[in-house]
């Protein structure tokens, strides 16, 4: 199968969304080249950097019929538009007691890695998880990313699309066939039988490299990646510890009120989850500090590979499936 | 201003003080419901402001849209929205225009163009702004308009939209309600400038500033702006002058800091007594075809009423619906 970057996946995703349905438009700071040469500037819109008005047009322009995206570029650019996407967009549909939709795809890079420091390196989709009204996702492939976004813009609410800044340049396999992603299903990147690792974007491919080292170790990992964050694929996180007893959950974001905190709690607070646990739910996430500059503070802000299998050792050590007890097997 | 009333079918300027009225009587029912317990929330009048909404929105086509502010009923009403389904979502019934979750400060009627009332000072005039794109992009000549406050015109959404509503000639109307108060502080406390209209020129596009008090100045300069916007000329700036004759909010205990006398001469000039005056010195209104207005405008609040008192409540389990489309 062709390969295809992450960046590249989303270009061609918007791309065959607004071929297919003319009511598609676009606006962003600095247009996207291939985009506009194809579309021209009615349908991708170089704004003023003014934020709060654009991502408040595209809900005007959604309620009157089209199906708008906007591109915040780094989510730090959404917060100057805080009021527009909390008190408008989230609430719009259910305030007004259903009576319009409001189909609009907003964008936003995500995450550190890059060395830009503590404004355009943050992870703040918790934030947003916790308005009810919102769809969002963060996938970790191009091929993810593609399938979810052209779901994304077929969908009529609010849906933000958050990207990883680590990933951007990544590739994988995109098939050249038209296809979707539903919202809200899960995928279980590596299937394991001794603990499962919940993780995200950048993170999920940390544990896959954890995996592929522990298991020379014969321990089997396996690595669920939600993709969607609203709707959270519950059923699947459930099943898998479920099945394995054991919960690492890794994020680039920090620990507090965040992605990993919810699933920590979806997991502990069903029953039967929860008697199938051997040890603690244990999160590897960033440190709970803005992201520093230099690359060796940054590095030490963010989890990855040694710190995912440093977890889950310690994790099988509590249910007594340390190495004394592997030594044995 | 008599060139211009003249120039207005008689029946269209009855229409007009018909309009007033109803929203003059809905907000002094809206009033009494809310201290008699029957209105949740909060309720903000918007009596002795009634001929801006009215004198914009008689310039409008049916397809046109307008947006609201916090203080929307007259909106809603001067757009042509039922009072039945307003009267019962103010009641909090199942049968209102956001089926009971909504309330005073968030009706909307998408069908008829009034893409709502809200909670946040400046938070519709980039909606609505996005609606003007929709309606060029559209390309049939349709119009939007976005009414807001003096306390607005200090907010960033504001002067963002006006530079991209100017910068792409969007077909947009904004209009200022400068009723001299921000809540509880005096407009000349918060404004470089004192009129509104002024900071058009930042922007390259027309500024007016009306008696927004008198309906048929109002509708002047809506007429010419929606002309404008029409034709492609893009937006225009209307700031009309006015007075809201309540405190900011019919809370009980909340400080009005205004001067009576301020009050009362604003009150002197009635928007509705003027249009009255001017139709009957006209000839086309008589003491009978007033009562008569007046009648039928006190029957459909009361026939509202009836239906929003015998609407069934929401079922508690309905809040959680309509949080996402299907």
């Amino acid at each position: 199968m062709r390969e295809l970057t992450y960046t590249q996946a989303a270009i061609e995703a918007i791309a065959e969304e607004m071929r297919r349905d003319p009511k598609i438009f676009y606006m962003t700071t600095d247009p996207i080249a291939p985009l506009l040469a194809e579309f021209g500037h009615q349908r991708m819109r170089t704004t003023p950097i003014a934020e709060a008005a654009t991502t408040g047009m595209a809900i005007g322009a959604a309620g009157c019929g089209y199906r708008p995206i906007v591109d915040w570029r780094q989510v730090t650019f959404s917060f100057v538009a805080m009021d527009q996407i909390v008190n408008q967009a989230a609430k719009i549909h259910y305030m007004f007691g259903g009576q319009a939709t409001f189909p609009i795809l907003y964008r936003a890079a995500v995450g550190g890695g890059t060395q830009l420091a503590a404004q355009h390196s943050q992870s703040p989709y918790s934030m947003f998880m916790n308005l009810a009204g919102l769809k969002m996702f963060l996938p970790s492939t191009p091929y993810d990313l593609k399938g979810l976004l052209k779901t994304a813009i077929r969908d009529n609410n609010p849906v933000i699309s958050f990207e990883s800044n680590r990933l951007m340049t990544r590739m994988g396999p995109v098939p050249e066939e038209d296809y979707t992603i539903p919202l809200g299903q899960a995928d279980v990147k590596r299937a394991g039988t001794d603990i499962t690792v919940v993780a995200l974007a950048w993170l999920v491919h940390e544990a896959l490299a954890a995996a592929e080292e522990l298991a020379k170790e014969g321990i089997s990992v396996e690595v669920v990646d939600p993709r969607t964050l609203v709707p959270l694929d519950t059923d699947t996180i459930r099943s898998s510890v479920h099945k394995t007893g054991r919960l690492v959950i890794a994020d680039e974001a920090g620990p507090t009120a965040g992605f990993s905190a919810e699933v920590a709690a979806v997991v502990t607070e069903d029953a039967t989850t929860f008697a199938r646990l051997q040890a603690p739910v244990r999160r590897v996430c960033a440190l709970q500090v803005p992201i520093p500059y230099s690359p060796v503070l940054e590095n030490h802000v963010f989890p990855d590979r040694i710190r995912i299998v440093a977890a889950i050792r310690e994790v099988l050590e509590a249910s007594g499936r340390g190495e004394a007890a592997l030594a044995e097997i | 201003m008599t060139s211009i009333s003249a120039n207005l079918p008689p029946d269209k300027q009855r229409e007009m003080l018909r309009r007033m009225l109803t929203i003059r009587r809905f907000e002094e029912r809206a009033s009494a419901d809310y201290h008699a317990g029957k209105i949740f929330g909060v309720v903000h009048c918007y009596i002795g402001e009634e001929a801006v909404a009215v004198g914009v929105c008689s310039a409008l086509d049916d397809g046109d849209r307008i947006i609201s502010t916090h203080r929307g009923h007259g909106h809603c009403i001067a757009k042509g929205a039922d009072l039945n389904r307003m009267v019962a979502e103010l009641y909090g019934r199942q049968t209102g225009y956001c089926k009971g979750k909504g309330g005073s400060m968030h009706i909307a009627d998408f069908e008829i163009g009034m893409l709502g009332a809200n909670g946040i000072v400046a938070g519709g005039i980039a909606i609505v702004t996005g609606a003007g794109l929709a309606a060029q992009m559209d390309g049939k000549a349709g119009v939007a308009v976005s009414f807001f406050g003096d306390g607005a015109s200090n907010a960033g959404p504001f002067h963002e939209c006006l530079n991209i509503a100017a910068t792409w000639k969007l077909p947009m109307i904004y209009v200022c309600e400068n009723n001299m108060w921000a809540a509880q502080t005096p407009a000349a406390a918060t404004h470089a400038l004192s009129d509104v209209a002024a900071r058009a020129a930042g922007y390259g596009i027309p500024g007016l500033t009306v008696d927004g008090n008198d309906v048929f100045a109002v509708y002047q300069a809506a007429h010419a702006a929606v002309e404008r916007a029409r034709s492609g000329g893009g937006p225009t700036l209307i700031e009309c002058k006015t007075y809201r004759w309540r405190a900011h909010t019919e809370r009980r205990g909340l400080p009005d800091p205004r001067d009576r006398a301020e009050v009362e001469a604003w009150q002197q000039r009635d928007p509705i007594g003027l249009l009255e005056r001017r139709l009957r010195e006209q000839g086309e209104l008589d003491v009978a075809g007033f009562h008569a207005i007046e009648a039928e405008v006190m029957r459909a609040l009361e026939t509202a009423v009836a239906f929003a008192e015998t609407s069934p409540l929401p079922l508690p389990e309905q809040a959680t619906e309509d949080v996402f489309a299907a």
